[in-house]
This record gives structure tokens, C-alpha cells and sequence, in this order.
């Protein structure tokens, strides 16, 4: 069975494709659903929801309209994830790659790189970084990105240092193939299944990560997103719940749906290891 | 005699998707007390599954369609769980392939002997102690007291294997079924757990079945033989009957294919070398720290040969001989410690790796693994064509040399646009070949090239490595563990023995007239020795 067959098949994967299409067309079309700006005062204050047509979600401490300010926050939630998931990739791929091909020196060099960072706590490096640049996107996703790219570099360094033993690494070098030609054309490719399953899961990381910078305070003053919106509604939280509510939900909707898409590839990647009972 | 076990009319059926609707179908056998009965096929004949069946150890999504065993005055296939865990160990009992992943690496043998009689609720702690030192002294394991204490990899496979076939004789079974139990070991070690295993069933009287796709293995052993292809059993009768008086025309193509200990007509040898291998050594260090003293093993030991121009050199020894330590140093995959690999005058030992990869090109190598050695994702027209390319022959020559190339082997040219994944391994065998070829080689050197492949297949590369030699006049270095492959293919014969070369000689004063106690050794434990030299003879 083809990959695609074996992911399409799996139920759980697509409600997970479905969920997280519907979050992107949201964030897409943003600005068509919603004709107001997401920091616009647009009616009284903590007025509840369900109780306004034309404001279904109702609004929070300033009148701003719920629903307006969960698409926008979709935006921002989306792209940081993204966005930081590539740049994690790009630092942690070739590093791990290096370290597993060459080994020895490059190898040990490499990984006391790694080991260093991964020594700090993820979450108290990642604030400290956004402290001390401004922050904006860019910081924030740079910040996610440079905590979460370890474990790339380990993945793809045990993966390589595994395809590298095979014979027919030996029967490239035999054909006079250069050692970097042989690890971009022959080893890498073969080590592309498990970084895309670490990477969807690691958007969701990402995501998890920025919502809780801006429930911290820590976010991008100029975007609205779903960590600030939980951050904002803390003090308020047991009089009207449905500001910490709605973007609580949307960040376990976004996770789970980029969870399930994960173990949908992982287990269309690698059928043999796939869990039982569905052979 | 009773009957021990008796298989009617069963049928395994396979999930869908599979290549074919059932794993085994229609299958009817039975067994005696005391005998050795033989499942013989290649592999996907469904000869394994059956055994499965038999031990309720059926992968999921295969499933017993109809049919039924008779163990006991009861019908194995049908027991509730608990009933059959009862059975397994106690009155049905297996040994498996590959004793190491089949023994527990954290656990000592002695343990895991004594863990069958736990598991069933037999004996106290102290007798279960004594039971397994008498089994290991059984199975005739040195030293029992050391080995009860020992790890699995502290065992060599044959000792593996033993400590396994002594678990499996804890609870003095009724049936043992072993499942390719030889296929992993060298010959000498093979042919004393074959002696073993008639030994035990003479003393114990137990029915043995026993899965083999060799032969050899089923002219030393077996009493009846039952020749099974893609699940069904198409010859069964006495071991002498099938082996001398083949009715099947399939038991017939595998007889026939089988490496006989005919030898071909000598050849004469141009003087011309292509391999000059002069004193060649390798040690492996392993360990060595502040307390522990390094640990050598002498791979390749001072080492000297020639490969003629137009030679098949065969190199001969069990593993652990440094057979493919030398195959590796001479196309440099490995760099040796000392002495000089030439081929057409340069030192490849001696190059540095730069210019070692504008010189890669003058030896190649046929790998053993044929599932491992073509890259998954890279067409074969890609791996066929990379090499040459490199090397600066410009695209469209090489793509043409490799469709050309793809036809010598007998795959045909449209094979070049598809995946390995689509090959069986004889087929990426003969691929791995074209590979090897489209550089041009002086020489090739094929490690353990036809040894993952079943017999018919065997014969079929084998030949085609004898028609490419004739046709290009190819120099190889055919490195194998089997005796009988070498004798068939090759010119001239060297045998190695932990690192050093014993006795080098034509395949007629090797076979003919050994010189070394070694070589003699190796070629006295060649399963089904005494039946071939019959047939040879008759031949």
C-alpha cells in the first residue's frame, strides 16, 4: 500500500487533517470574516456570549469582539509554529546530519554543542532570549526555534549514523562518489520519514510555546494571540470564563489536530512499526 | 510406532494484500515417535508458517482457515490460550534460527532454563538448578558450571544454539519443532548440532520437525522429507527415496540446483595478475582504558595472494576468519595496518583519498545483503549510473551502457525506471551486478554474493556469473562460507582460518587432496558430504 492510501485510511488522522484545514482557512480569511480590527471596541464589555447574533462568542475586558481576536490569534499561532518548526529543522538537520556521517571529532564537537543547550531548561531559555531581544514575531519565533532544534539534530544524527552502515553506502563510496555527495544523495533522503513525523509534532510544541511567552506577557504587543487572550482573562476568569475559554479550546483543537496528523505520517512512514491489530 | 502429530488438511490463510490468499493450504502430515521428519522449501513456501501454526505463534492478520492437528487426542489449532501456553514448553518445544535474539541478553542461561520450570510450576528453586546443570551437560556445553552462569553474548552461536536447544528439552517434550536451526552457523559448528539433535532424539525418542531449505542438511537427518512450494506440499515419501528418485519436477529443479561436488574442468590462467594482495594485515582494537588492556583481534593476519586476469578466485572460511575483512581492505573500504593491495600496478592501500576515489573505479564489489545494499529511494537507473558518471562519462554513454548491462544480467531495460522495493533479491542481485560492472572493474570482488538467496536462485546467479566471466573475462575474489558454491565457480581456492591463510590451491587439490587438517575439517563438516559423493558418483 502506497503511503498516502495507508494515511488517508487512518480515521484519526484526517478528523486531524480536517481540524487543522478549518484553522488555516480561518486564519486566512481573517480579515473577510471579520470586518472589524481584533483590538476594536465593538460593544460593552464582558458581554457573554451567544447573546449577541452578530457577536457570537461575546467580548472581553474592553469590548473587543472574542471571535474577531481567536481568528486573528490563528494567525499568529500558525506562523510562529511554522516558521520556527523550518528554522529549528534548518540548524538541527545538517548539524545532525554532520555529526552522524563524520563522527569522530565533528561528532563529538557537534553534540557538546547540542548537549549544551539542551542542558537549559527549554521554557526558561526561550524567555530569557525574548527578553532580551525586543519582542516581536520574529524574536519570538527565532527564541522557539533555537530551543527546540536539539532533538532534531540527535534524530537525524542516529538516523544517519544507522543508514550510513548500510552496504550500499559502501557501494556509493566504491563508485567514487565524494562523502558530501554521499550524504545529501544517499543517506539523507533515507532519513526523511522521521523528521517529518518530529516535525508536525513540533509545530505543536511551537504553538504550546508561544501562547505561554504571551500569557507571560512575553508576546508580541502588536499581535493578537491566543496565549495573550488567556493572559489578559486570568484576573477575570470566574466571572466570565469564556475569555480564557474559547482560546484554551482553540490551542487544544490546533495541538491536537497537529498530534494527530504526526501519528497519522508516523504510521504511514513505517508501516512495520505501526501499533497492532490493524494488519 | 504411534503417531506423535498429525497435521489434516490445514489451510493458513493471509491477510489481504498479500501476494497470494493462503500461507498454507491444504497441508497434510504426520510424524512418528522418534522420527525426523524434514519440511524442505525456499523461502514463502509457507513451511515456517506451518510450525507457527503449530505453536499458536501466527503473526496478526494470519489466521488457521480450516484444517486440524492432532497432538494428544487433541487438536493443537483449536485449544483455548491457556491450554496451549500449557502445551508449549512442556509437550511441543521449538528452537529458532537466530539463538541470539531468541535468548534473553540480560538473563543468565541458567536462569532461563530454570524459567521453563517456573513457568510450568515444576520443582523447587534448588531443583530447578540441578535440571538445568544436567541439561547444559546434555547438550554438551563446556565447563556447564561457568556456562549456567553466563550471558548469551558471552556464548558463540553454536553455544547459543545449545543453551537454546537445551530450554527447549527442559520438560522433555514430546515434539521438537526447530525452524532453520543450523542456517546461522558455520558448517563445522552445523554438522556437530545436527550430530546433537539425532543424538538426543535417539536417546529421548521424541518426533522432531525439522524446517530446512538445505538439502545437505535433510540428507544427514532426516528419516522423511516433505518438499513444500507456495503452500502446498508437493512431494513427500522417505529421505532416501526423494533425495535418490525425485518424482516432482520441482524437487527435481532444486536437486539440480543445488552446488554438486562436481568440479569443472580446470582452466588455464593468463599470468597476468589483477590483484596483487603482499602481506597484508589488519587488527581491530576494541576496549583499552585506564584498567583494561586493549583487546587485538588479528583480522587479517600477513596475508599474500594473487587473483590472475581472468581468475575466479574463491576465498573460503567459516566466520570470524577475516574472509571479508580482506574483501573490504582490498577495495579499501577498510584501510589496512600494513602491507600492499595492487591492482594493474597501484597501491590502493597506499593512495590517499582523494586520488582513492579516481581509482575506486578499478575494483568493485557485489554485496551480501541484496535488500541492503541498493538505496530504497534512488531509481536503478541512478545507482547504476552514479559511479560512471562521477567519473565523467557523459550521461547518455552511461545511461546506454547501463540499459546495456541491465540486459547482460538478464533484467532487461526498462528496469532501469523503477524502485528496488520492486525486485526480488535474486533480481537485485543481478542488479547489484550491473552495478559493479558499469565501472569497468579490473577486478570484482563478490562478498557472500549468493548466500541470502535461495538454492534455485543461487544457481541462477552463479550461472550468470559464469557466463559474464567467460563473455568478459572477469577477475573475481568470490568470498563465501559455503564449500560447495566455491567449487562451482571458482578456478582456484584459498582457505582462511582466524586471519591467515591456510592452504591456497586449484579447486581440484583442494577438494581432491587437502594438505592442511583444517581444510579437511571444513570439507568433512559439508552437510550430506557422503550423499553428494553418491550422487557425483552416479552422476
Amino acid at each position: 500500500m502506497s503511503m498516502w492510501k495507508r494515511f488517508s485510511s487512518n480515521i484519526g488522522a484526517m478528523v486531524g487533517v480536517l481540524l487543522l484545514l478549518t484553522v488555516i482557512f480561518i486564519a486566512i480569511f481573517a480579515p473577510l470574516l471579520f470586518s472589524h480590527d481584533p483590538w476594536q471596541m465593538v460593544q460593552r464589555p464582558f458581554l457573554a456570549p451567544f447573546t449577541m447574533q452578530a457577536l457570537p462568542l461575546g467580548t472581553d475586558t474592553l469590548g473587543r469582539d472574542v471571535a474577531a481576536q481567536l481568528a486573528y490569534g490563528a494567525r499568529v499561532s500558525l506562523l510562529v509554529g511554522l516558521v520556527s518548526t523550518l528554522v529549528a529543522l534548518l540548524i538541527g538537520v545538517p548539524l545532525g546530519a554532520l555529526a552522524g556521517f563524520y563522527g569522530g571529532y565533528v561528532d563529538e564537537g557537534a553534540m557538546r554543542f547540542t548537549e549544551f543547550f539542551q542542558t537549559i531548561p527549554n521554557f526558561a531559555l526561550a524567555i530569557v532570549l525574548v527578553a532580551i531581544f525586543e519582542p516581536t514575531l520574529a524574536s519570538i519565533t527565532l527564541a522557539i526555534a533555537i530551543v527546540s532544534w536539539p532533538p532534531v539534530a540527535r534524530l537525524v544524527r542516529a538516523e544517519v549514523m544507522s543508514v550510513r552502515k548500510r552496504e550500499f553506502v559502501d557501494a556509493a563510496t566504491l563508485a567514487g562518489l565524494s562523502k558530501p555527495r554521499i550524504l545529501v544523495r544517499q543517506v539523507l533522503p533515507n532519513t526523511v520519514s522521521p523528521i517529518i513525523v518530529m516535525a508536525s509534532l513540533m509545530v505543536a510544541t511551537a504553538i504550546l510555546l508561544e501562547s505561554s511567552l504571551s500569557f507571560l506577557g512575553l508576546g508580541d504587543p502588536n499581535a493578537m494571540s491566543w496565549g495573550y487572550m488567556i493572559g489578559a482573562a486570568r484576573t477575570v476568569i470566574r466571572s466570565s470564563w469564556w475569555l480564557s475559554f474559547f482560546p484554551g479550546i482553540a490551542i487544544v483543537i490546533t495541538v491536537l489536530a497537529l498530534n494527530l496528523i504526526g501519528e497519522g505520517l508516523n504510521d504511514a512512514l513505517n508501516p512495520h512499526l505501526s501499533r497492532k491489530g490493524k494488519a | 510406532m504411534s503417531t506423535t502429530l498429525s497435521i489434516e488438511h490445514l489451510t493458513i490463510g493471509l491477510p489481504q494484500g498479500a501476494d497470494r490468499p493462503f500461507a498454507v493450504e491444504d497441508v497434510s502430515m504426520s510424524i512418528e515417535k522418534g522420527e525426523i521428519l524434514c519440511v524442505v522449501g525456499e523461502s514463502g513456501s509457507g513451511k515456517s508458517m506451518t510450525a507457527n501454526a503449530l505453536m499458536g505463534l501466527l503473526p496478526p492478520g494470519v489466521s488457521v482457515k480450516a484444517g486440524r492437528a492432532m497432538f494428544e487426542a487433541r487438536d493443537v489449532l483449536r485449544l483455548p490460550e491457556a491450554e496451549k501456553q500449557a502445551l508449549r514448553g512442556a509437550s511441543t518445544a521449538m528452537i529458532f534460527q537466530e539463538p541470539m535474539t531468541a535468548l534473553n541478553p540480560l538473563m543468565r542461561i541458567g536462569d532461563q532454563i530454570a524459567e521453563v520450570f517456573a513457568a510450568h510450576d515444576r520443582f523447587t528453586q534448588s531443583e530447578r538448578r540441578e535440571k538445568a546443570l544436567a541439561l547444559i551437560r546434555e547438550v554438551q556445553l563446556p565447563d556447564p558450571e561457568k556456562i549456567i552462569r553466563a550471558y548469551p553474548f558471552q556464548l558463540s552461536g553454536g553455544q547459543r544454539q545449545r543453551a537454546m536447544i537445551a530450554m527447549a528439552l527442559a520438560l522433555e517434550p514430546k515434539l521438537l519443532i526447530a525452524d532453520e536451526p543450523t542456517t546461522a552457523l558455520d558448517v563445522t559448528t552445523q554438522a556437530q548440532i545436527l550430530k546433537l539433535i539425532l543424538d538426543l532424539r535417539e536417546k529421548r525418542g521424541m518426533a522432531v520437525m525439522f524446517i530446512t531449505h538445505d538439502f545437505g542438511v535433510v540428507a544427514e537427518i532426516a528419516d522423511r522429507v516433505i518438499v513444500m512450494r507456495e503452500g502446498r506440499v508437493v512431494e513427500r515419501g522417505a529421505a532416501a527415496e526423494v533425495l535418490g528418485n525425485p518424482q516432482h519436477e520441482y524437487t527435481k529443479r532444486l536437486l539440480d540446483a543445488i552446488p554438486t561436488g562436481t568440479l569443472p574442468d580446470a582452466r588455464q590462467l593468463s599470468a597476468t595478475p589483477a590483484l596483487e594482495i603482499k602481506g597484508l594485515r589488519k587488527i581491530y582494537r576494541t576496549g583499552g582504558g585506564l584498567f583494561k588492556p586493549v583487546r587485538e583481534v588479528r583480522a587479517v593476519d600477513d596475508v599474500s595472494l594473487t587473483v590472475a586476469r581472468g581468475e575466479v578466485l574463491g576465498l573460503v572460511g567459516e566466520s570470524g576468519s577475516g574472509k571479508s575483512t580482506l574483501g573490504r581492505t582490498a577495495v579499501r573500504l577498510v584501510t589496512p595496518d600494513g602491507g600492499q593491495v595492487l591492482v594493474g600496478g597501484t597501491d590502493l592501500a597506499a593512495l590517499s583519498d582523494e586520488d582513492l576515489r579516481k581509482q575506486r573505479h578499478k575494483v568493485q564489489m557485489v554485496f551480501q545483503d541484496p535488500y541492503a545494499s541498493l538505496n530504497p529511494r534512488q531509481r536503478i537507473m541512478g545507482a547504476i549510473t552514479d559511479g560512471p558518471i562521477t567519473r565523467g562519462i557523459p550521461r547518455k554513454e552511461a545511461e546506454a551502457r547501463a540499459r546495456e548491462l541491465l540486459e547482460i544480467v538478464g533484467l532487461g531495460a526498462d528496469a532501469a525506471s523503477r524502485f528496488p522495493h520492486e525486485f526480488s533479491g535474486g533480481q537485485r542481485q543481478r542488479i547489484g551486478i550491473a552495478r559493479a560492472l558499469a565501472m569497468d572493474p579490473e577486478l570484482i570482488i563478490a562478498d557472500e554474493a549468493v548466500s541470502a538467496l535461495d538454492v534455485s536462485i543461487q544457481a541462477q546467479v552463479l550461472d550468470l556469473l559464469r557466463e559474464l566471466r567467460e563473455k568478459l573475462e572477469l577477475s573475481i575474489l568470490f568470498i563465501t562460507h559455503d564449500l560447495r558454491v566455491a567449487a562451482q565457480l571458482c578456478d582456484r581456492i584459498a582457505v582462511m582460518q582466524k586471519g591467515k591463510l591456510v592452504e591456497i590451491g586449484t579447486v581440484h587439490e583442494i577438494f581432491l587432496s587437502p594438505q592442511q587438517d583444517y581444510t579437511r575439517q571444513l570439507l568433512a563438516a559439508v552437510p550430506g558430504a557422503d550423499w553428494e559423493q553418491q550422487r557425483t558418483a552416479s552422476a
